[in-house]
């Protein structure tokens, strides 16, 4: 961890990562102003020394309506990394575990299939079916992610397998779950460390999109898309108003993916050597 | 080659069939009755059963599968439940958008990428490359809606050299471009960064290959050996996220033309999905995800091509 500190990379992602997990962890206790009050009198006000980032068309406070976003991204983002994480690595160990067999092949085959179908359409059938909701952006995200974590770990782990620790394991009695469990998958969670901070990047990006065309959080929950898109008509006269939930988008991906090429060059000692 | 383009077609097959099924199932779970939902509530049993037989609803799950797969290789892609209208009709006037938008994007990412990534490959450490990683690693954070709304804001509204929005068709296909200019910029930029970065990486892994060290060995100029022999061997990884992108940018599009309210095939679905449309739901994911499992089958031909050694790949 002091290693991934010394990197300008990390430390600087890190510090913009870490503002927004703040600022919604924040949230839950106070914001600058109500987020669900409305209060035209103030409405569309520019930034200033009251409201720091403005007001929007009701009067809210964007800075207060920010935090509670970052809620719903992040939250979001989490459990759809999850959602990838908890079935797809599973999947990939049990397919490399049994490279070649019929389960390997059915695994793989189904990887590509949900690869033919970008999140955003997983998410168009699955709101044509239940209706839009930020729960169901989460089973769209968690979906798409499914096929990235298990090609990694199936990959990851086929080149574990030949290796003499694992041959000596097995030579000791271990059966191939025990094995997965105990000296794989341990020697794969650099890598899934890496690819889950730049799925957490994707989500975010992810959710703000479907919230933006209306298929992901609904009103009156606050999200970053959705504020967004509802800038978008007085984008002329209220700048502010798609200014700030865009960078705040922005800076967010943009820490995390610093953080996870930082933790890519530190967990690969040849990118390290070479680049 | 031969075979190696069989085996593919058959795999393409086989994802064609699963994905179909995929949607089909989706789609079943829905409650209530489309024939209901077409006629509304007033109708009497009677006609609501008339045209669920002539719909073919009231035939058995594996029969309904079949009528619509089959439909579908006829070019016969159902009656919209709202419009009345066939929905290929609906497409065809829509896809003429959608498509030309996402491929106007890709080669626009690869137009931008290529010289990019290939300039920081060559300059390694310079500011040209540290200029390239630092813009690209924002091209890939930027939401390509937001970047295509402050761009409407400047270019539209305030200069005034592109419209902010609509498209007036391909009568004068120069209009029609200019329309459609600044969108696929848009959402070509977060594909071109991902782009030029795997450029550079790949073209960095292939320098340092020992057939690099041949090329400069027997007289080739850096620049000479940088287009013979390292280009044509980086283009492999880069053609597979060329290939990946296309679905990506196709799904892009529909987000992308509600920004610019663009009539393609984004605007169509979202309708479709406020309305309850389900057939136009099913048959225009269907379309897409086609479009996708084609691409990536042209691009695993295209490898073949690039690179004789994978032909023998399974």
């Amino acid at each position: 961890m002091k290693r991934a500190f010394s990197m300008p990379g990390f430390a600087i992602g890190f510090c913009m990562a870490i503002v927004f997990v703040a600022a919604a962890l924040l949230s839950f206790f106070w914001t600058p102003y109500a987020t669900d009050g409305v209060d035209i009198v103030n409405k569309l006000r520019p930034p200033a020394a009251g409201n720091w980032f403005g007001t929007d068309q009701y009067g809210r406070d964007i800075l207060s309506m920010l935090m509670v976003g970052a809620r719903t991204s992040i939250a979001v983002a989490v459990v759809a990394v999850g959602i990838g994480m908890g079935l797809g690595v599973p999947l990939g160990l049990a397919a490399a575990a049994q490279k070649g067999s019929l389960i390997d092949e059915i695994l793989m085959r189904g990887n590509d299939l949900v690869f033919a179908f970008p999140a955003l359409l997983i998410a168009i059938l699955i709101t044509a079916v239940f209706g839009p909701s930020a729960v169901n952006a989460i089973i769209a995200i968690g979906i798409f992610n499914i096929p990235v974590f298990a090609r990694l770990s199936r990959g990851a782990a086929l080149s574990l397998w030949t290796r003499d620790f694992v041959l000596s394991a097995r030579v000791a009695g271990k059966g191939a779950l025990r094995i997965s469990v105990e000296h794989i998958l341990p020697n794969i969670t650099n890598l899934l460390i890496v690819q889950g901070t730049i799925q957490f990047s994707l989500g975010i990006l992810a959710e703000a999109a479907l919230s933006y065309i209306g298929l992901g959080a609904q009103p009156p929950m606050p999200s970053w898309g959705r504020m967004l898109a509802d800038s978008q008509t007085m984008i002329s006269f209220a700048p502010h108003l798609a200014l700030f939930p865009g960078a705040a988008i922005v800076l967010t991906v943009l820490g995390l993916n610093l953080m996870g090429d930082a933790l890519r060059d530190l967990f690969d000692p040849k990118i390290n050597r070479e680049r | 080659m031969l075979i190696f383009t069989l085996k593919r077609l058959l795999s393409l097959g086989l994802s064609l069939i699963a994905a179909s099924v995929v949607i089909f199932v989706v789609v079943e779970i829905i409650p209530g009755d489309p024939a209901r939902l077409m006629l509304g509530i007033n109708a009497t049993q009677d006609a609501v059963d008339a045209l669920r037989s002539q719909m073919g609803l009231d035939q058995g799950l594996l029969a309904r599968y079949w009528l619509w797969v089959s439909g579908m290789l006829q070019g016969d892609f159902g009656i919209s439940y709202t419009y009345r209208v066939p929905v290929v009709e609906m497409v065809q006037g829509r896809v003429w958008v959608s498509l030309p938008l996402a491929l106007y994007a890709l080669l626009l990412s690869t137009v931008i990428a290529f010289p990019i990534g290939i300039i920081a490959a060559a300059k390694r450490g310079s500011w040209a490359d540290w200029l390239v990683m630092g813009g690209t690693q924002l091209g890939v954070a930027i939401p390509n809606f937001w970047f295509a709304m402050i761009m409407v804001n400047i270019f539209a509204l305030k200069y005034q050299w592109f419209s902010p929005g609509g498209f007036p068709g391909w009568d004068d296909p120069a209009l029609a471009v200019k329309a459609l200019t600044l969108p696929a910029f848009v959402l070509a930029l977060p594909q071109a960064s991902i782009l030029a970065r795997v450029m550079r990486s790949a073209l960095l892994d292939t320098l340092s290959e020992d057939f690099m060290r041949t090329a400069r060995a027997k007289g080739r100029t850096a620049k000479g050996a940088m287009v013979h022999h390292a280009l044509r061997n980086a283009m492999i990884p880069v053609l597979t996220i060329i290939g990946l992108q296309f679905s990506f940018l196709l799904a892009g599009a529909i987000i992308i033309e509600k920004v610019f309210f663009l009539p393609g095939l984004g605007s169509m679905i979202f309708t479709a999905i406020t309305q309850r449309d389900l057939i136009v739901v099913e048959s225009v994911v269907m379309l897409l995800v086609f479009a996708v499992i084609l691409v990536t089958f042209l691009v695993d031909i295209t490898y073949a091509l690039v690179d004789p050694r994978l032909r023998r790949r399974p």
